[in-house]
């Protein structure tokens, strides 16, 4: 700071000396601003449209007939809408048992993570045990695991527990959330400590001080860790790849990578149909859920 | 980890040994899910790699102890070496492309303007999280088609020839930079937002005061006050980055050639096309290695950060 000062010190100085008439000054203040705004605004409009033009293109394209879906010049507005691709879509793939199984998959997912965070972050913010914070230490360790390092062995375990090719294959590893954990734990210790000693003088046990007085207060908290745990396995590739096999229990990404390759650039408005009706759902936590989501994607970084 | 040592429980209840079971057990009880299932398929899973690693199963004949030879593999296996070369160039480009788009943005976000277009551009910067990488391959595969693909279709326009995006080596890396970049600049643009927003007024009006206009005031006011975020979000984007599947396998299936392979793709067709679980483990391990040397890494900066939080 102090250099700072002082630069700015023999500016001033240096101000007088340089013979700038006195009305061109202002003029330059008012004007460089003005620059600065449009470039602003030009570089913003052009973020905004490289974000969200391949999406326009996506949808518009998908409302074209498959045959001159890859006709150019492209469409970025869906202007005479053509659902062909649509219903062409459902033919090729079975899209109700993919979004089911995404559904399930991904619904149990955040289900049992919101359950199972729920009860860890409370014990680890609430209640006395040995060894608690080494216990949190191992825990939060398992972040910094990368799937890819995990999935042989897991792999060979699923196998092993004969759910080879299920959805539970899929579901069991995935509950256990170190994230979620961490977000619960923050969340109960920002809870006042009050409730639980007028509960606990009016003679609740430690059971009932959690089900009724806590867990009716976390539960902005569990929304978060559900709807991380929607964003990310909604959209997950890797595990599912991996994990299963046939095609009746593939998600919705990975029967639509497979229907990309089964179709070729044949038919685009077909796989962009599918496309489109995979986002749906993600579009729904978009715009109903946002700021959860926002809380819960920089909640990692914060701590 | 500091508050749960500044959370004693100091208001000891009159049957305070019953109680004191009784919260042992139910702590248990919560536990066992989140624990149990960590143990399971983390620890266990940790432990299985780190000792197949060293060595040969194909699953079907027994595992055949083979020392360090998967680990020597890598350094003479060429696809090895050339998919780690690859994803050190990817994680150096995409981090840096991602950072520096989210922090121009987050900071062009920051003068005035109408609220609700500041709510609809980070709304539409944050979007692409939603989207799942691989939808966002698909489209961008048709995107980046060299015949009737978008991209040379606007390229044309500007009277530039159709370029090869999938088919030639440097070509397609771009693209799965590029691809990979959209998607992800909107996470390191929140954390920016978040950080950038926290700033008090004051300082740069102060900043305004002494003269330190524009770049001077990012660099010497905005900057050193924002590091912390640009450490955390250096090092959550190189994790990530890292980790780079989805796009390069939806793109070009690692092609042409080797020429987008990443250290992840190897582990994959290692363990699951050419039945090679050592190889595919001990891949894996030196990829953890890595990540974990970028948190330690992490740690040690962050010391010197302390200052500013």
């Amino acid at each position: 700071m102090s250099s700072q000062t002082l630069q700015t010190g023999t500016g001033k100085h240096s101000g007088p000396t340089t013979e700038t008439p006195a009305t061109a000054r202002p003029r330059r203040v008012r004007r460089l601003p003005a620059a600065g705004t449009v470039g602003r605004y030009a570089a913003l409009a052009v973020a905004a449209a490289l974000t969200l033009g391949p999406v326009l293109w996506t949808l518009s394209t998908s409302l074209r007939t498959p045959s001159e879906s890859f006709n150019l010049p492209p469409s970025f507005l869906p202007i005479n809408p053509d659902f062909t691709a649509y219903q062409e879509v459902f033919k090729q793939i079975h899209v109700g048992l993919l979004v089911l199984n995404s559904a399930l998959v991904t619904g149990l997912i955040a289900f049992g993570q919101m359950a199972s965070a729920t009860l860890a972050g409370y014990a680890f913010a609430r209640l006395d045990f040995r060894s608690k914070n080494a216990i949190f230490s191992l825990v939060l360790a398992t972040m910094m695991v990368p799937v890819q390092v995990t999935i042989v062995p897991v792999f060979m375990l699923i196998r092993g527990m004969g759910l080879s090719d299920t959805l539970l294959a899929l579901i069991l590893p995935a509950i256990p959330t170190a994230f979620g954990t961490f977000l619960m734990r923050q969340y109960f210790l920002g809870l006042p400590n009050d409730f639980a000693e007028a509960a606990a003088l009016d003679g609740a046990g430690p059971w009932r001080i959690f089900r009724s007085v806590y867990v009716p207060l976390a539960v902005p908290g569990m929304a978060i860790v559900g709807i991380l745990a929607f964003n990310f396995h909604w959209n997950e590739f890797f595990r599912p790849l991996i994990l299963t096999i046939s095609e009746q229990n593939f998600t919705l990404p990975l029967g639509l990578v497979t229907l990309q390759g089964n179709l070729g650039t044949g038919s685009i408005s077909v796989v962009l149909a599918g496309v489109i009706l995979s986002m749906l759902p993600a579009l729904v936590v978009f715009l109903f859920g946002q700021r959860t989501l926002r809380e819960g994607l920089t909640a990692g970084a914060s701590k | 980890m500091t508050t749960t040592s500044t959370l004693p429980r100091q208001t000891v209840k009159p049957p305070a040994a019953r109680r004191s079971f009784v919260e042992r057990w139910l702590a248990r009880i919560f536990l066992a899910p989140t624990v149990l299932g960590m143990a399971l398929f983390t620890f266990l899973p940790i432990i299985a790699s780190l000792v197949l690693a060293f060595f040969r199963w194909d699953i079907i004949s027994a595992p055949q102890f083979v020392g360090f030879a998967n680990f020597a593999s890598l350094a003479q296996d060429p696809t090895v070496r050339v998919s780690f070369l690859n994803t050190i160039v990817f994680v150096v480009i995409a981090v840096i492309l991602q950072l520096g788009i989210a922090l121009g943005l987050a900071s062009m976000l920051q003068a005035r303007m109408p609220s609700w277009l500041r709510v609809f551009l980070r709304s539409t910067f944050f979007f692409p999280l939603v989207l799942s990488a691989a939808s966002v391959s698909i489209f961008m595969r048709y995107m980046f088609n060299e015949q009737f693909g978008v991209v040379n279709w606007l390229l044309s326009l500007v009277g530039i020839p159709a370029v090869p995006w999938l088919t030639s080596p440097t070509a397609s890396a771009a693209v799965v930079v590029l691809v990979y970049v959209w998607q992800n600049f909107g996470f390191s643009f929140l954390l920016f937002l978040g950080a950038l927003t926290n700033i008090p007024k004051e300082l740069h009006e102060a900043a305004n005061l002494d003269g330190a206009t524009g770049w001077k005031q990012f660099s010497n006011v905005t900057l050193p006050l924002i590091s912390p975020t640009v450490l955390v979000a250096s090092v959550m984007a190189i994790i990530s980055a890292l980790q780079v599947f989805d796009q390069p396998y939806v793109l070009t299936n690692g092609g042409p050639g080797d020429s987008t392979r990443t250290a992840v793709m190897v582990i994959f067709e290692s363990a699951f096309q050419q039945l090679e679980f050592g190889k595919a483990s001990a891949i894996g391990l030196v990829l953890t290695v890595l990540i974990l040397a970028v948190t330690a890494l992490q740690f040690r900066l962050s010391r010197r950060f302390v200052f500013y939080q």
